[in-house]
């Protein structure tokens, strides 16, 4: 069972009985496993992984280093927490280094994302500055490789 | 105009081509082929083995090597050999590196068999044994393994092929096409009958790393009395996913390798340099390397090997290498008809049987060297095409 979550973070939507075979499981205990890993939050949902620069509708991603002051109690978690809470944001991560918080933002035009930091980032009270940085082409994304000559399998062998 | 077949060798004219050959060319033809057919890793080399071969070459460490490859590399080949098999060689007289495990198969054939003497080749195996055995004028003797035995030689299938003429035995195992591995207990059987003989194994152990279950490999040259008369070939291409680098070797007794080295020597000069660097990273600290890609391979073979008998096609379940060896007679086509109407008709490539030994016949190779996504799909349209043939025999039956 060991490697259940690492067969799901890789393809998600293998079934219970594909999961049990490869597993050398029973597909009684794939459904149990899951279950207990969704109800601990160790899974937290499934979705697609798209290439949006193929979507038909367009976004655009960019990365905000924000520093922010820590405050008393909290530290830096609140301000973490109030960021999660715009459906712009991707991600968040605390990090270690010259900023404070990552943040990964996706919206449908460079100007929404503009006035998204300018208006309602920025102007959070602990938030000290902000430097957007837009995403230009994305060649892997959660695991993923985008970029499309990755996926031609190159093997010719012929006689083995 | 020049008469090319009065000038060429007439052994070289004798030797079939692959049978595997004609499927490749079928599935370049069309689009949308799920290929099931490869036989080398899907992996790519690990990035730190790769790096060490990128760095090789930044130094313009661009020569050759010695003969025997890197005094380094056999150093680190025979710790590998210990830690792994508990069989001790001496890098300096017992080991050759080679041009991957296929050179050393050669080397070894053509070292040991004068014109006429018998090699004992047990079937469904790897093509190359049969044509190599030829052209080295030795005479092949195919022992058929059956399914009912799990593809392995028996000590009485083997004794009753040994005549006075008997020189080499083959042991391909874990073994491409069928999966199937000799354990510990069954390569006994045979060390007991090889003992009796003066014959020599070559023992094609290329697949050893790629062994599931909770037993670990086991080398041939292992078994009492046999390190003397085992020739083992094993390589870097399918443990560590590195096929393209072309690296080999072979271990064994001073006197056999030491003349396998002169004949390499003058046909080869010696082992690409290159991939020499990089194997010696691979060794030193590759183990971890080995065991995510078995890991992976092994949860793609329970799901293929699931998959045929779901679909009811009996599939004996391999032991090792990367390939199943489903049986298809209850289709009523034969392994060829098979696999060229699957590719026509669901385009899915697979390899008929007998492109490894006539007694393949009703079963196909399928190779797991592909990710589950690529295999799941694969299993979807070989599973409709089986559905379709048996209602096309219901149909003729009325």
């Amino acid at each position: 069972m060991n490697n259940l979550l690492e067969l799901l973070t890789e393809n998600a939507r293998l079934t219970n009985a594909q999961l049990a075979v490869m597993l050398g499981s029973s597909e009684e205990d794939v459904a149990a496993a899951i279950q207990q890993y969704e109800k601990s939050g160790v899974i937290k949902g499934y979705k697609a992984l798209v290439d949006w620069d193929k979507a038909p509708q367009k976004t655009v991603s960019a990365l905000i280093e924000l520093k922010v002051t820590p405050q008393k109690e909290t530290g830096f978690d609140e301000i973490a927490r109030r960021v999660t809470m715009f459906e712009e944001v991707e991600s968040v991560y605390l990090m270690a280094g010259g900023y404070d918080l990552a943040v990964m933002v996706k919206a449908p035009s460079m100007q929404e994302v503009s006035t998204f930091v300018a208006k309602r980032l920025s102007t959070l009270e602990p938030v000290q500055s902000t430097a957007t940085h837009f995403v230009m082409t994305r060649y892997k994304d959660g695991g993923v490789a985008l970029c499309d000559d990755t996926e031609v399998d190159e093997r010719r062998n012929v006689l083995l | 105009m020049i008469d090319y077949q009065h000038l060429l060798n007439h052994h070289i004219k004798e030797v079939k081509p692959s049978g595997i050959r004609r499927f490749f060319d079928i599935a370049n033809e069309m689009d949308d082929v799920i290929s099931l057919s490869i036989g080398e890793p899907d992996f790519t080399t690990p990035w730190h083995v790769r790096e060490a071969g990128i760095e090789s070459l930044q130094k313009g460490k661009t020569w050759y090597t010695p003969n025997r490859g890197f005094a380094e590399l056999r150093q680190e080949i025979c710790k590998y050999f210990a830690r792994r098999f508990h069989v001790q060689y001496h890098p300096d007289t017992d080991v050759l590196v080679t041009v991957g495990g296929s050179e050393a198969i050669d080397l070894c054939i053509r070292t040991l068999v004068n014109p006429g003497e018998e090699v004992l080749i047990p079937q469904p195996s790897f093509v190359c044994y049969e044509p190599m055995v030829q052209m080295a004028l030795g005479k092949p003797v195919i022992i058929e393994t059956k399914i009912e035995n799990n593809f392995r030689l028996t000590a009485q299938e083997l004794r009753e092929h040994i005549t006075d003429k008997t020189k080499l035995l083959i042991l391909p195992y874990p073994n491409n096409p069928t999966g199937g591995v000799m354990r510990r207990e069954h390569m006994e059987e045979i060390a007991e009958v090889i003992k009796q003989h003066d014959i020599i194994v070559l023992s094609d152990e290329i697949y050893s790393e790629l062994t599931y279950g909770d037993r670990p490999p086991v080398s041939f040259s292992s078994i009492q009395q046999m390190r003397e008369r085992t020739v083992v070939v094993n390589g870097f291409s399918k443990s560590y996913a590195m096929t393209g680098w072309r690296l080999g070797y072979a271990l064994g007794p001073e006197e056999i390798v030491s003349q396998m080295t002169k004949l390499h020597q003058y046909a080869i000069m010696s082992a690409p340099t290159t991939a020499q660097y990089a194997a010696i990273e691979a060794l030193r600290h590759g183990d971890n390397d080995i065991e995510k890609m078995r890991t992976q391979y092994d949860m793609r073979r329970r799901l293929m090997v699931d998959g045929f008998r779901n679909m009811g096609l009996s599939c004996f379940e391999p032991e090792g290498a990367f390939y199943v060896f489903p049986c298809i007679r209850s289709t009523g086509l034969s392994s060829e008809e098979f696999c060229e109407r699957l590719i026509r008709e669901e385009r899915v490539a697979v390899v008929p049987g007998p492109a490894f030994g006539a007694c393949g016949e009703g079963f196909v190779r399928v190779s797991y060297s592909y990710s589950v996504k690529h295999i799941a799909e694969a299993l979807k349209r070989i599973e409709r095409f089986v559905h379709k043939l048996r209602a096309e025999k219901v149909e003729e039956n009325r």
